[in-house]
């Protein structure tokens, strides 16, 4: 990475095209030369080699085998590879499965399904050796080029680790022996002869394709590897257009897609046939084509973009009424043929049952981006709700759709919530933390502390010695081992603690069933999003976001979802609103930089088509706080859901509901969307059902007791933190009262007590038992007040009425001094508010509280 | 004293007041009297004075709190379920100044730390608004008084980000049953408010309404209008208890508490000295002229600093001739407790500044408290140095001029703007910064005025 951005390196296509594409634009090589302009080395990479790939950490690359380069329609080099994964790469609680100590060396053979294998050719670093072991063979020692060695021992499928097949060993065997990298000079050249076999073999295969339906097969089952279907499709695809260049074979084509490919037909094959017809009447219309060449370059260019089949037939119909539109759109070629191939082509689907054509709906009704799905165990369930996307997606109405998918994933949901209940791990999705790189940096400075702590703090340390190789930041343990509670009220106010996690949120079931609907989709989807949830305080906007997250994540170890990345940033904990950046980049990569260098690092990352990276779900708390004057903060966070590579789903909250059209500007509000959602504050029914299911198996309260907690609590603010730190104080009112042998339980007359207690205002009070000389000023303001008719005085105009009413009172009247003392002992509880002291007599007071209030807490009693 | 609006000038520093008690030198007093008896009373004298003083200008928890039995439980039955239980939680410790409020958290705080079950089980951050005035100082502070600054050496004092991550990233990690519960003690808690966007409050709160370390918030304020300070955000976080603490003792509590700040304790070395003093210390709760003085000071203010204010004025007057206090001693004290500074400062002025301080008087009078000019002032004193030229010297406009910049320098007069280079001195616009009744008060007692500068204080027109 680092040479990579020191130097720039120039990638070159190693030879001529093994076989070009007219249709497609494609051709394909059969290497690849990668050039350093500082060091004038020359690397060639050829098929069937193995590299690293540059990855999202730039210092872990990915591991990859080389199986197809080409250049596509809009010239980009491309490469279509076979992954293997490093064992950070595979979820953690996986990792116990292998049931032995791994190397860094050891990588997996991935067939991971889902992961894009279609990669930018640029993202190529260099060529390593990856060898084969059988499972109980030990590592070689190779001391020479550790560093770009690497063991395949087992396969990777996502569940389970599987022992090579014996197909696959060989073949990884063959490539090794094959691999020959020459890196010298600029002048080297490579011999021909360690080239062809690799063309040959690459030609065999393509010549096979076509020939009948076994060889197709064996394709597949070369590139079960492949992790997504399309790079199979791509490749039969390519392998189909190589022979059939006129339109006369294109009937072979269609007799032989359906039946290779299971309801898989693609719409970009029926497209690039299409194309095909109009590229051989480009001489008559250069627009046309043009506008063609184009559009499907732009197919080409976004690959994950293809859909997968589906096997609904009510949607058959659907998609194939779109088709049909498509077609007619097209009807400006002449071509006449091309509404005849459509019409056949429908027959087609429609006897064969087979939906495919859904790719053709993104041109002509710009539906979100799609991504391509394997079938999954859970396909079965997804596919129905894709379905009913598409079809929801294609109305153009989120609204009226939404009501299908509700049932449907209402059901799954129900079932997500079983497994979840018993435990709840909301940190789990923390994959990078800062623990580990703080470790690291204190790895770096061993040599450094101990010198320094004499110095600093040998006298504090005494009671938990650290050494400072143990650098997690962590409070110490405590010694005494915390009690549980012993009585019903203690239980109960565990209970009614804001932190503690209920079994589920009440009260907040649609809200809920919203958000995860529309993060569902999303992450089914593959696509990005922005949803901004508005509520006053203590509605419950966060814990219910948190409570999606988790279900989701259930959802994603069940396999049930695509697996996800978590991140989530409070702009209440952020410095500076540029740290966002920093802390988002810290999530995903573990990388720590300075915050222009994230922002730039982040938009890269976001706006390139990574490979293997999942679905980011953000979540934005506290979203006013990220304003700055230019809101680039804002800005960026809600342009990157746009991108089309960007598969990041964020989610926003704060307090006010038109937050994005009091403060923000026209393009960062438009970019929001307007995807939104707002708390209500509870009402008081609400508020008795949340404590009341906190409180469910403990019999603690008086069921009046709650309900007037709640009434009151929702008549202020409908804020539930408010009811439970008001129910958890009236517990501990009760606990006094208890010790007169009363029963436990929480009664009107506790709970009365708690909320005088929270919402009585203090100023009365204050007054109440402030000296007689401060009554007595306090009196005189009043006086003072109503002869001046204004409500402010100077000190020297209230001093005169608190002389006379000294003499009234029979009292000593004091000097300026004393009053100047009780004027600012007054200020200082803000009962009054005045001046800077330094103005002395001419200081202006004024009251802090209605002149009512006062009068009040004045009269005699 | 001057007062101000600043209450800090309340806890006047203690080293100001000391030197005033300091027991007399043994040696001085041998070269008098090399009586043993007398030795050992100074002796006495020098333990009497030690133990006001700790008792009055260090405010100790070792006194006893008064009137606040049930805050007191209420507060240690909270800290106690956070060191027991490991229960998060926030309160707001809310009373006038001098009302008790650290007296009591450290009350409680001291006999939290002997019980057994929390022993060594409570790390305690102290923060103080006055000095830790933005969140950056603040959070070097908690991680200085945490002790985590040694687990990562200098790198956590990198940057203010990387600090909050770490101490938020540090408190996220604990959680209810293994962490040592943490107790911040926020001082002066009205000066975090002004913090941006009240991160640090937003963030200790929110720890302690989630489960995370257990962690207790204690702010102490003399604000009564405190949560209308805080950020909705904050706010809804807050646990909203408030504890009160309001000097709700009536009189003859207040004649308890002055006894108990004087008695001595049973422990002192001398038994019979000690109960001659208590005896004496008795006798004064009861004299007519004692009460009538504390009575004086509880009507002005119930605050408990300016009682050991009065007693240590009235303390400093013991000595070995003088072992025991007086009444006279307590009267002399609030005397001068009570003066009235600028009044005072009258006292020591001229002839000639007096006599333009009365002309000042009068311009008031005249013109309804309108700011006035050096020309009007000089004015006014020359039409009376006019009619009654044989009681005064004819001072030149320079020498008035220099009298009237030495007003100034003693802030007796204010200018309402600042001088300028271009405006003339004489016609900068002035405000007098004494009332008429306090000129009035000062004449009363001026030695040596004159009879004529005198009735002209009377009467603008006594010239007539």
């Amino acid at each position: 990475m680092n040479t990579r951005q020191q130097s720039k390196l120039i990638y070159s296509w190693y030879g001529k095209p093994l076989n070009s594409d007219r249709k497609l634009r494609t051709s394909q090589y059969t290497g690849i030369l990668i050039t350093s302009e500082s060091t004038k080395t020359e690397a060639c990479i050829q098929l069937g080699d193995f590299i690293l790939v540059e990855g999202v950490n730039a210092d872990q690359p990915y591991v990859a085998q080389l199986m197809d380069l080409y250049e596509d329609g809009a010239q980009h080099k491309r490469a279509v590879v076979q992954w293997f994964c490093r064992l950070e790469e595979i979820p953690q609680n996986k990792r116990k499965l292998l049931k032995r100590e791994i190397s860094a060396q050891e990588v997996f053979f991935d067939q991971v399904l889902g992961y894009d294998t279609d990669i930018a050719a640029e993202t190529i670093i260099k060529s390593i050796m990856v060898l084969p072991l059988h499972l109980g063979e030990e590592l070689p020692i190779i001391t020479l080029n550790r560093e770009q060695t690497f063991y395949v021992r087992q396969s990777w499928d996502g569940k389970c680790f599987k022992v090579l097949s014996p197909d696959t060993f060989s073949k990884l065997k063959e490539a090794n022996k094959k691999r020959g990298v020459i890196t010298n000079s600029s002048k080297a050249f490579i011999p021909s002869d360690i080239l062809t076999p690799v063309k040959r073999e690459t030609g065999s295969v393509v010549r096979s394709a076509t020939k009948s339906k076994n060889p197709d097969m064996e394709i597949e089952s070369k590139h079960s590897t492949s992790k997504s279907s399309l790079a199979k499709e791509r490749h039969s695809q390519r392998v189909a257009n190589n022979d059939i260049k006129t339109p006369t074979a294109r009937k072979k084509l269609e007799l032989n897609s359906p039946t290779r490919s299971k309801s898989r037909l693609l719409g970009c094959e029926v497209l690039s046939l299409l194309d095909d017809d109009c590229d051989s009447i480009a001489p008559l219309e250069p627009s046309a084509t043009k506008r063609k060449v184009k559009f499907t370059s732009e197919i080409l260019g976004s690959p994950p973009k293809i859909p997968c089949s589906n096997d609904k037939s009510k949607s058959t119909t659907e998609t194939a009424e779109e088709r049909q539109r498509f077609s007619e759109t097209m009807q400006f070629s002449p071509y006449t043929k091309v509404k005849d191939f459509s019409e056949k082509d429908k027959n087609l689907h429609e006897k064969d049952d087979i939906l495919s054509l859904v790719g053709y709906q993104k041109p002509s009704s710009q539906i979100p981006v799609l991504t391509p799905r394997s079938r999954r165990t859970c396909a079965q369930k997804t596919s129905a709700l894709i379905a009913e996307q598409i079809s929801m997606l294609d109305q153009e109405d989120f609204q009226s759709g939404s009501d299908s998918s509700y049932s449907s994933s209402s059901e799954e949901e129900e079932d997500d919530d079983m497994p979840c209940t018993p435990e709840k791990k909301p940190k789990s999705s923390r994959i990078f933390s800062t623990p580990k790189s703080s470790r690291k940096s204190a790895v770096h400075t061993p040599a450094k502390t101990p010198k320094k702590t004499p110095l600093q703090g040998t006298p504090r340390t005494p009671r938990t010695p650290r050494t400072p190789r143990n650098a997690t930041p962590e409070i110490p343990r405590r010694i005494q081992a915390a009690q549980e509670p012993a009585s019903v009220l203690e239980e109960a106010r565990l209970r009614l603690h804001v932190s503690a996690i209920p079994e589920s949120l009440p009260c907040r079931e649609e809200e809920f069933q919203d958000i995860y609907n529309f993060v569902e989709s999303k992450l089914i989807d593959g696509t990005g999003g922005c949803m901004y949830i508005s509520g006053v305080p203590g509605t419950g906007k966060t814990a219910t976001v948190h409570e999606v997250i988790r279900c989701l994540q259930q959802a994603a170890e069940n396999e049930e979802l695509p697996p996800f990345q978590f991140v989530e940033i409070n702009g209440m904990k952020l410095t500076d609103p540029h740290q966002a950046y920093v802390q988002i980049l810290e999530f995903l990569t573990g990388q720590k930089v300075t915050a222009t260098h994230a922002a730039v690092l982040l938009a890269k990352l976001f706006s390139t088509p990574g490979p293997k990276r999942k679905t980011t779900v953000l979540i934005v708390d506290e979203l006013d706080l990220l304003w700055t004057r230019k809101q680039n903060v804002m800005y960026n966070l809600f342009d990157w859901p746009t991108q089309k590579h960007s598969k990041l789903i964020i989610l926003a909250i704060a307090n006010t509901m038109d937050l994005p059209e009091r403060i923000m500007m026209n393009r960062v509000a438009s970019r929001l969307g307007l995807t939104r959602m707002s708390f209500q504050p509870y009402t008081y029914k609400q508020l008795q059902q949340i404590v009341s299911s906190r409180l469910k198996g403990v019999k603690a309260f008086e069921e009046d007791a709650v309900q007037l907690v709640s009434r009151k609590v929702a008549a202020l603010s409908g804020d539930a933190r408010r009811c439970l730190d008001i129910c958890r104080r009236a517990t501990e009112i009760c606990e006094f009262a208890r010790q007169k042998r009363t029963p436990e339980i929480v009664r009107m007359a506790h709970v009365t007590e708690a909320i005088d207690e929270m919402f009585s205002s203090p100023y009365v009070n204050a007054i109440r038992n402030a000296s007689l000389h401060e009554q007595i000023f306090l009196k005189a303001i009043l006086a003072e007040f109503r002869r001046a008719g204004i409500e402010e005085a100077t000190v020297q105009q209230i001093y005169h009425h608190y002389v006379a009413l000294c003499r009234v009172e029979g009292l000593q009247s004091p000097t300026v001094s004393e009053i100047m003392a009780i004027c600012s002992r007054l200020g200082a509880c803000r009962l009054l508010l005045v001046e800077a002291s330094n103005k002395y007599l001419h200081m202006r007071v004024r009251l802090n509280l209605s002149q009512d209030d006062v009068m009040y807490a004045l009269r005699e009693e | 004293m001057r007062p101000t609006a600043r209450p800090s000038s309340a806890r006047a520093p203690a080293s100001l007041r000391e030197p005033r008690i300091q027991p007399m030198k043994p040696s001085a007093m041998n070269k008098r009297k090399l009586k043993e008896s007398s030795a050992e009373s100074a002796e006495n004298i020098s333990q009497v004075q030690k133990i006001l003083r700790e008792r009055f200008c260090h405010h100790c928890a070792a006194g006893k709190l008064f009137g606040m039995e049930q805050q007191y439980r209420h507060l240690l039955e909270l800290l106690k379920r956070t060191t027991v239980h490991g229960e998060s939680n926030s309160a707001l410790i809310i009373g006038p100044r001098g009302s008790g409020k650290t007296a009591l958290l450290n009350h409680v705080l001291k006999d939290l730390r002997e019980m057994k079950q929390v022993r060594e089980n409570l790390l305690e951050v102290h923060l103080n608004g006055l000095l830790q005035t933005n969140d950056k100082v603040a959070l070097k502070e908690i991680t200085r008084q945490l002790q985590l600054e040694n687990v990562v050496g200098d790198k956590v004092f990198g940057s203010f980000a990387e600090n909050l991550a770490f101490l938020l990233e540090a408190l996220r990690k604990g959680d209810r049953t293994s962490s040592c519960p943490i107790l911040f003690v926020l001082d002066e808690f009205d000066l975090f408010v002004h913090h941006k966007n009240q991160t640090l409050l937003y963030n200790l709160f929110d720890i302690s309404q989630s489960a995370q370390t257990p962690v207790t918030v204690i702010g102490l304020t003399c604000r009564q209008d405190i949560l209308e300070l805080l950020e909705k955000r904050v706010k809804s976080r807050f646990s909203h208890r408030q504890i009160y603490l309001t000097n709700s003792f009536d009189f003859k509590q207040y004649i308890k508490i002055f006894k108990k700040q004087l008695s001595l304790p049973d422990e002192f070395p001398d038994e019979s000295f000690a109960q001659k003093w208590n005896n004496n210390v008795q006798h004064l709760s009861e004299d007519k002229t004692v009460q009538a003085v504390l009575q004086n000071l509880f009507h002005h203010t119930k605050d408990l600093r300016s009682l050991h204010l009065l007693l240590m004025l009235a303390g400093s007057a013991v000595t070995v001739h003088h072992p025991l206090l007086t009444a006279a001693d307590l009267q002399e004290a609030s005397r001068h407790h009570s003066t009235d500074s600028k009044a005072n400062i009258v006292h020591g002025l001229s002839v000639l500044e007096i006599c333009l301080i009365i002309a000042m008087k009068h311009l008031n009078e005249v013109y309804d408290g309108e700011p006035f000019n050096f020309q009007m002032v000089y004015n006014e004193f020359q039409k009376f140095i006019q009619r009654k030229a044989h009681s005064m010297y004819n001072f030149e406009k320079p020498v008035v001029m220099k009298a009237f910049e030495h007003l100034l320098q003693l802030e007796l007069v204010q200018p309402l703007e600042r001088p300028s280079v271009r405006a003339q001195r004489e016609y900068l616009l002035m405000k007098l910064l004494l009332d008429s009744s306090q000129i009035m008060e000062a004449l009363q007692v001026y030695p040596n005025c004159p009879t004529d500068v005198k009735q002209w204080a009377a009467s603008s027109l006594s010239w007539l």
